[in-house]
């Protein structure tokens, strides 16, 4: 039997001479950490690093993965500039499969081995909900979260690091709520909801004001794209407007379903899913089929707009994406997935710009929540960035699409979570231009 | 005669508690000299190294397949979710991960006895609709379960006198990362120490009997049944324990961790290594690891946009799987296991040749 | 009650599909005893040949044609290639080497075509069909897949049972020696049951993708169910296969609309343990059970 554990001895020896080793380090253990006036990671003095998790596989994938490229053309643009303080923006970007084990190892990879100063624009919400804990634990800034869930900013006491960015969910469902409310109040209401976060907290919104005319409530699991038996749960209940709070695959399949079964209610789609570019390319090839082609696909679809997309190609800041994404980005065309992640960009730019020369984390957060609710940009409200909400983008219009362009039936509302009045915003927001140059200064 | 199956049987027992030993030594070296980046890869490791340990002795050992083992991982992490939900949690882990063992058994003896029934491919049909079937499980009790989001595993702070022992022995001030990645080595550890005596002792030999041929099997008097769902509740308990452990990594448990594609994974991890083989199961588990960031990075380097890169890991190791089957189907180990027997069949002619199966190293 | 109807009716569509699917598992079991765990991809990638066909401004059914040639073609280039040198062997490195396969035309597919969603196309309209003044939850489309899945059962069967070429084929799985004795072409008829295979097997991703969305991973729940579905007849029956299709497609679309669409899933693997509780072999196990 001696035969089995040969060619163990030369390892033993090596693991015997490793103890010795290392056991003269050994003492008594040295509880203070020395603090020294040591830069925080991913941070020189001509670099910045910052890392991202984005979906660029799997079903997620498709729409969500133009993200990165977006800020990333950006980020370009900017660095051709000079950079942010003599700092050039290098962005890591990682793909996580939309898994949030991935997204655990993944940012693990961006914060140990490549040090990132912080997360930017990482996106998701069971995804990013993996690592909050950790990156907050580690002092890395979460910044900017691709998600609507109310978790990015409104326990800032517990995630002092986790900034959101674009309007939350429940927000989104109060405004249509209301605007249902006032303007049809004698519609019988159906709920489409994605079974998450998403249609979670959007369901708690619209039901603060229209809890009594909802009829039928239907949620779908993401990734069964079989839609068929949820949309005839509504038909069932004579919902004549249906309140669909989806990803934009889903609007299409909702659409054709509602096609087969005969189905024509009003349909109103939260931003999330009413990307009509997206949607109208997917449903595209059904106009022999009587699906109106294209752009048309959606029209007279209402829903909520909180920036300019490329349907508004005169915009000044439509206009700047165009330029950034001819110069800096990859193939293809500008699409409103683009669009975000540059405008996520911009406003991380204005943060860099605002944290002055000596940039830490520390002073980054700071300056996002002294600074962060004046801010002009591409957003059409304010960011409610402060020392007691991390929340972001504070409101939105309602549209009604017709061409594959939201024509506007209100005003950009205003609100927060929890019972805040809805409000019209009078800060100006959607009415500015970009800087001289396309780049942010203080 | 007796005598000497005893004394074979200790000296068997004694080369294993040796090996693990000489494991447990490697593992500290390892994990104190490596970054806190690569100990948290080695936390991953150890939970695709349990679960494919187990599923090396279901498959390579007793011939059964499953495609669900994922979803038994699911239940071991949700197990150790529920145990530990916030900082004021106060059970030990370790009996967190006896409960995800526990609670991982139960189901796996449910599962093992409708499957022994089963061969081929209706028990690959079977565990692969229990592959895609947990993951709904917890998003329709989302209540309790966390739904899409899952349930946050909140690691208690590291005792105290675990942290001077710690830099007792190496000098080093212990850090989370480094402490997750000693739970998940030592729960491999103890694991493979069991599942490799198991498979050397007279379980193993039924578990092989019934493997190789049924009906002989029978006519000795081994009860299929009974082999075949012992056989599934020791993989599947080891399902648990790797579940436990990739909960303490992830610090989540949710449904899109376990997906059909974490089976799969694991399948690949021990043809890769080679069917039957504990070592095979570890190094199937290594480069499952280690691969796709090495490949993704020489993707992105030659030129390919992130989105393609990206895509290139899982071709990679699909391809390295059919490979396998079709150029060493007996895996790494098992082609470096023949390699080595030749050679040494060649030295020493005279010698009888002892017949050990060495299923574990 | 439209409620009802609807959704038995979206169930019935739905099954047939899967029904196509386990059919092309059942041929390439009757040929090889092999499941073959990268039909779904090898369909997926055959779509994306038609859709490659459409884009370039042919019409539907050059692209539906280019579809079934290219699986025929990468059926039999398949068995040759890679299924050859493991026929005979362990039943576990066929199961192995097509998950294998699996992932590899996945990740092929998804570098090549790239993985946003796209649609497909559909010969028919898409609007349900008018029943006495109220619409029903089923389209021309559907009506398509309806009949054409029952012909291809219908040729199967009429294959197998009628013709000297599927009696070969049968014969060759079965018992290669024996047949090889009777002087029968084994090789040529494994490589024929996977080529056909492949051509139901891309029937069914050209079914289930018109006038809907195709990505690299939308066939992906088929390859459960439409497995599930083939267990459930036998896996050696065609008529089996259809059966279990519809059972399995009726009953999770009620599942789905009543219950929640999460436990779709769970109702599929609740369905098979009945069934293979009760019969081992399946509903139309026509054999005796075999112990192997």
């Amino acid at each position: 039997m001696t035969r089995h554990i040969r060619g163990g001895g030369p390892l033993v020896a090596a693991l015997a001479a490793a103890l010795a080793l290392t056991a003269c380090g050994a003492g008594g253990r040295d509880s203070s950490d020395g603090e020294a006036a040591v830069a925080d990671p991913g941070v020189t003095d001509d670099t910045v690093t910052i890392g991202g998790t984005f979906p660029l596989t799997g079903v997620a994938a498709p729409g969500y993965s133009e993200i990165p490229t977006g800020a990333k053309a950006y980020f370009d643009y900017v660095n051709e500039q000079g950079g942010i303080h003599g700092r050039q923006i290098e962005y890591i970007v990682k793909d996580d499969g939309y898994n949030p084990t991935t997204t655990s190892t993944v940012t693990n990879e961006l914060v140990l081995k490549d040090e990132v100063f912080a997360t930017v624009g990482s996106l998701g919400t069971p995804t990013q909900a993996s690592v909050a804990d950790y990156l907050n634990d580690e002092g890395v800034p979460q910044l900017m979260v691709s998600s609507g869930s109310l978790q990015w900013g409104d326990d800032v006491e517990n995630r002092p690091l986790t900034f959101g960015w674009q309007p939350d969910y429940e927000s989104e469902g109060k405004i249509i709520g209301q605007w249902v409310a006032e303007n049809m109040p004698d519609a019988k209401v159906g709920l489409f909801l994605q079974d998450d976060d998403l249609g979670e907290d959007a369901e708690k919104g619209v039901r603060q004001f229209v809890d009594d005319q909802i009829v039928a409530v239907e949620r779908y699991t993401s990734g069964n794209t079989d839609v068929a038996p949820q949309v005839s749960g509504l038909q069932a209940k004579d919902a004549d407007l249906v309140l669909a709070f989806n990803t934009p695959s889903y609007t299409a399949l909702s659409q054709l379903v509602a096609l087969k079964t005969g189905y024509k209610p009003q349909w109103f789609y939260a931003n999330i899913g009413s990307d009509p570019a997206l949607v109208g390319s997917l449903l595209e090839r059904f106009s022999e089929g009587a699906v109106a082609g294209s752009s048309a696909a959606l029209d007279g679809v209402m829903t909520t707009e909180y920036i300019p997309g490329i349907d508004s190609a005169d915009d000044p800041w439509v206009e700047l994406w165009q330029q950034v994404w001819d110069e800096h980005g990859d193939d293809g065309e500008l699409t409103n997935y683009r669009i975000y992640g540059m405008s996520q960009a911009y406003a991380f730019v204005q943060a860099l710009e605002a944290a002055g020369e000596d940039l830490t984390r520390d002073g980054l957060v700071e300056a996002i929540e002294e600074g962060g609710t004046e801010w002009e940009g591409p957003q059409l409200a304010p960011f409610r960035y402060s020392a007691d909400s991390h929340m972001g983008i504070s409101g939105m219009r309602v549209v009604e699409l017709e061409g594959g362009v939201g024509e506007p039936l209100t005003d950009v509302l205003v609100t927060d979570i929890g019972d805040a009045e809805i409000t019209t915003d009078d800060s100006g927001q959607a009415d500015d231009a970009p800087p001289e140059g396309g780049v942010p200064t203080s | 005669m007796r005598d000497r199956i005893v004394s074979l049987r200790r000296h068997v027992l004694a080369r294993h508690l040796f090996l693990a030993l000489v494991g447990l030594l490697v593992v500290v070296v390892v994990v104190e000299s490596v970054s806190d980046y690569r100990n948290t890869q080695l936390a991953s490791m150890a939970y695709l190294g349990i679960a494919a340990g187990g599923l090396t002795v279901l498959t390579g050992i007793n011939g059964q397949i499953s495609l669900g083992h994922g979803a038994l991982m699911a239940i071991g992490a949700y197990t150790s979710a529920l145990l530990l939900p916030d900082r004021d949690a106060t059970v030990p882990l370790t009996v967190v991960v006896l409960a995800a063992v526990a609670v991982t058994l139960v189901v796996g003896a449910a599962v093992g006895l409708a499957a022994a029934r089963l061969h081929g491919p209706y028990l690959a049909g079977a565990t692969l609709a229990l592959a895609v079937a947990v993951p709904g499980i917890a998003l329709y009790f989302k209540e309790t379960l966390g739904g899409e989001q899952g349930l946050r595993v909140v690691m208690p702070d590291i005792p105290v006198w675990v942290l001077d022992a710690v830099f007792f022995v190496t000098g080093q001030d212990l850090t989370r990362s480094r402490f997750t990645a000693y739970v998940g080595w030592l729960t491999l550890i103890v694991v493979f120490l069991l599942l490799a005596n198991l498979s050397a002792g007279r379980t193993g030999r039924r578990w092989r009997a019934v493997r190789d041929d049924e009906v002989s099997a029978e006519l000795a008097g081994i009860d299929l049944g009974r082999a075949r769902v012992s056989a599934f509740m020791v993989s599947a308990a080891a399902a648990g324990a790797a579940g436990a452990i990739l909960a303490f990594t992830v610090k989540l448990a949710a449904p899109s961790a376990f997906t059909l594609t974490l089976s799969l994974t694991l399948l690949a991890a021990i043809v890769l290594g080679g069917l039957g083989s504990l070592a095979g199961a570890l190094i199937g588990a290594a480069l499952l690891t280690f691969l796709p960031s090495v490949v993704t990075d020489i993707g992105r380097n030659a030129g390919l946009s992130d989105i393609q890169a990206a895509e290139l890991a899982p071709l990679v190791y699909g391809l390295v799987m059919v490979a396998v089957i079709l150029l060493a189907p007996t895996g790494i180990v098992g082609s470096l296991r023949s390699g080595l027997q030749r050679a040494r069949s060649r030295r020493r002619t005279t010698s009888p040749t002892t017949t050990s199966k060495g299923t574990a190293s | 009650m439209q409620q009802f109807f609807n959704t038995a009716l979206t169930g019935l569509t739905l099954g047939m599909v899967y029904a196509a699917f386990a059919l092309a598992l059942v041929l390439i079991w009757r040929s090889t005893r092999i499941v073959n765990f990268a039909q779904a991809p090898m369909a997926m990638l055959t779509t994306f040949v038609a859709l490659v066909v459409i884009d370039a401004g042919y019409s539907y059914w050059l692209g539906f044609v280019a579809a079934l040639v290219s699986g025929l073609v990468l059926g039999a280039v398949i068995e040759r290639v890679v299924i050859r040198p493991v026929e005979g062997k362990a039943e576990i490195n066929a199961v192995i080497l097509t998950l294998g396969l699996f992932i590899v035309l996945h990740g092929l597919a998804a570098v090549i075509f790239g993985n946003r969603y796209r649609s497909f196309p559909a010969p028919f309209g898409l609007e349900g069909l008018t029943v006495g003044g109220t619409t029903i939850a089923l389209n021309g489309f559907g009506v398509f897949t309806i009949v054409s899945v029952l012909v291809v059962m219908g040729l199967l069967v009429a294959l197998f049972r009628y013709t000297d070429v599927g009696l070969r084929m049968r014969a060759s799985a079965f018992n290669q020696e024996v047949a090889r004795l009777l002087g029968v072409k084994v090789g040529a008829m494994l490589t024929l049951g996977w080529a056909l295979a492949s051509v139901v097997g891309s029937l069914a991703g050209l079914l289930i993708a018109g006038g809907s969305l195709v990505h690299p991973s939308y066939m992906d729940s088929v390859v459960v169910f439409g497995f599930v579905a083939a267990v459930l007849g036998g896996l050696d029956s065609p008529l089996g296969a259809v059966v279990g299709g519809l059972i399995l497609g009726v009953s999770l679309s009620f599942v789905s609309g009543y219950v929640g669409s999460q436990l779709v899933a769970l109702a599929a693997l609740v369905i098979l343990m009945l069934v293979l509780t009760l019969k081992p072999g399946g509903l139309f196990a026509q054999a005796p059970e075999r112990r192997v």
